[in-house]
């Protein structure tokens, strides 16, 4: 999608998510370039954390495609702060050494480049004498940028964050930016659920307007317009019970094969 | 001074030096200890703490048909056992992928289910009686074959922790993450699940029920009271759970009590102490509490 050109890293044809036949999402067609860094905008409930969700295999999509030019282990999903059980008695190192779980897998030992590994993403998230601490003790800014460091040691060419700003305080938000800002400058792509539409418009040179379906998507200063911000406003809220069935699919279908429906 | 040494000792020794059945119940309940405690740790962390109770009626059907089939013996009911657990477990992790049920409410329906088929088998054959003594064995009872089980049960199931170590804390704490990287990640709960349920059927046949569960579960609860790092946890558990087993062996053979409910009030004693003195507990969440400048 969008006037510019590049290899794909995802392509999306028609994606349709729901839940118990509801659209979560319906119809997303586009693509995000390799190498992009995306902000996903939208109402609460225009999919947003669905469309990450289905992209990372967490969520099982109904119909359409989604073809990925990346491999499983090569991306990195940081779910939105509630999904984690902090109470779990594991320190800082060892969370962030779980990083290492697509490549080390369940058996392969520690060596010390994994561990220079480990405490140099520590020192990159600020977080460095924070070793031995149990999750349990950390702020919410503290536990997120742990799961930065996180990210750091996964070592991913796609790498979807799920509102990773929500609850942080400025400072914090700031030195993650920066990171985001690094993995963009390393040719990662970079896809992140955000709210702050001043943020969008600075940090993200493309962005994704969602309300369930795709209200633009392109370049952020074409995309982030007041009147597609209205638009996906007044398309979000709607749920009908006795809504009828959509038959956007069939459609698609007929106009491709050249049979009227 | 050596001699009152040697009276305690011979206090504490003499019950398993003198008699072979205090011996293999020492045995067993040592081996109990070292595997199921730590499966309870887990239990615990997962939120999972009442799962010991449900699956141990959920074994039930399995057992009866094993005993119906071949009669009193250890091994046919044993695998009964085993297999009743495995498909209970396997169906409501099936059905928990598969429907919006969570796992701890599709296991609720089908240990329910489980449990009926499991009375309604027992009454049937008639002779209830010895059925449920064997159901709900003795730690002082404890044979050979029984004791070959459990220990077997117990190097097997430590050995199985440990290859599965790193996937189950993983998908404790941060299932999605596990989800999201594309690996079969549910069958590190249902490897886990598993365990549980393998243990439960060898500490229920040879120790009884009330052992087999208690043994998992309470040492488990009061060792979370105690430490912030899981490996101190699961060691702290086994520890517990050891030193409830040889007291209320103890116990149990100088004021003649029954063993299995000795040994779990045991085990309560030391979760009673552990709510009031660990530091997760009672006293030190009362105390004024100094703080540091950073």
């Amino acid at each position: 999608m969008g006037p510019w050109a590049g290899a794909a890293m995802i392509q999306l044809n028609n994606l349709t998510v729901s839940y118990r036949h509801h659209p979560a999402l319906h119809h997303i067609s586009g693509r995000f370039d390799k190498g992009s860094l995306t902000a996903v905008v939208g109402p609460n409930g225009a999919g947003k954390s669905t469309l990450l969700k289905s992209l990372v295999g967490v969520l099982p999509w109904a119909s359409g495609a989604v073809s990925m030019a990346v491999s499983r282990e090569r991306i990195a999903y940081l779910p939105q702060a509630s999904e984690i059980d902090r109470s779990f008695p594991i320190n800082v190192f060892d969370c962030v050494l779980l990083g290492t779980w697509s490549t080390a897998g369940p058996w392969r030992g520690m060596s010390r480049k994994l561990q220079g590994r480990i405490e140099s993403a520590l020192h990159q998230v600020g977080l460095e004498g924070f070793e031995a601490r149990p999750v349990g003790t950390l702020s919410t800014g503290q536990m997120q940028r742990v799961l930065f460091a996180r990210l750091l040691v996964q070592d991913a060419e796609l790498i979807l964050l799920d509102e990773p700003f929500n609850a942080v305080d400025s400072k914090t938000t700031q030195s993650l930016l920066e990171l985001v800002r690094q993995w963009h400058g390393e040719q990662r792509t970079v896809i992140a659920v955000v709210h702050d539409d001043a943020q969008v418009r600075a940090f993200f040179p493309d962005a994704l307007l969602l309300a369930r379906e795709v209200v633009a998507w392109g370049r952020t200063p074409v995309v982030m317009t007041d009147a597609n911000l209205r638009r996906a406003r007044s398309m979000a809220e709607a749920w009908d019970e006795q809504a009828q069935e959509c038959h956007t699919d069939a459609v698609l279908a007929g106009a491709h094969s050249g049979v009227a429906p | 001074m050596i001699d009152s040494l040697l009276a305690w000792w011979g206090l504490l020794a003499d019950p398993f030096i003198e008699f072979s059945f205090m011996r293999r119940a020492l045995v067993a309940t040592l081996a109990l200890s070292l595997s199921s405690a730590p499966l309870g740790v887990f239990l615990t962390l997962r939120r999972m703490s009442l799962l010991g109770d449900a699956l141990s009626h959920a074994i039930l059907p399995g057992v009866a048909i094993g005993f119906m089939l071949f009669g009193v013996s250890l091994t046919a009911m044993t695998l009964g056992g085993v297999l009743g657990g495995l498909i209970v477990v396997g169906l409501a992790g099936l059905i928990s992928r598969s429907t919006v049920l969570k796992e701890d409410a599709s296991l609720a329906a089908i240990y329910l289910v489980a449990l009926a088929l499991g009375i309604t088998l027992i009454s049937a054959q008639g002779t209830q009686l010895d059925l449920l003594h064997i159901l709900f064995g003795s730690a002082l009872g404890v044979d050979s074959a029984g004791l070959n089980l459990v220990t077997g049960v117990a190097s097997a199931t430590l050995i199985a922790l440990a290859a599965l170590y790193r996937g189950l804390v993983l998908e404790s704490f941060d299932p999605v993450y596990l989800a999201a990287s594309g690996r079969r990640s549910w069958v590190w709960q249902q490897g886990f699940l598993m365990l549980v349920v393998v243990n439960l059927v060898a500490g229920f046949q040879t120790l009884g029920t009330l052992m087999a569960v208690g043994l998992m579960m309470l040492p488990a609860v009061s060792a979370r009271l105690w430490h912030d790092s899981l490996p101190a946890q699961l060691i702290n558990a086994s520890a517990q759970a050891m030193l409830a087993g040889v007291s209320g062996l103890l116990v149990s053979y100088y004021f003649n009590t029954p063993s299995g409910p000795t040994i779990i009030g045991c085990a309560g004693v030391l979760y009673l102490l552990s709510l009031l003195a660990a530091p997760g507990g009672w006293i030190q969440g009362r105390l004024p509490q100094k703080h540091r400048v950073a």
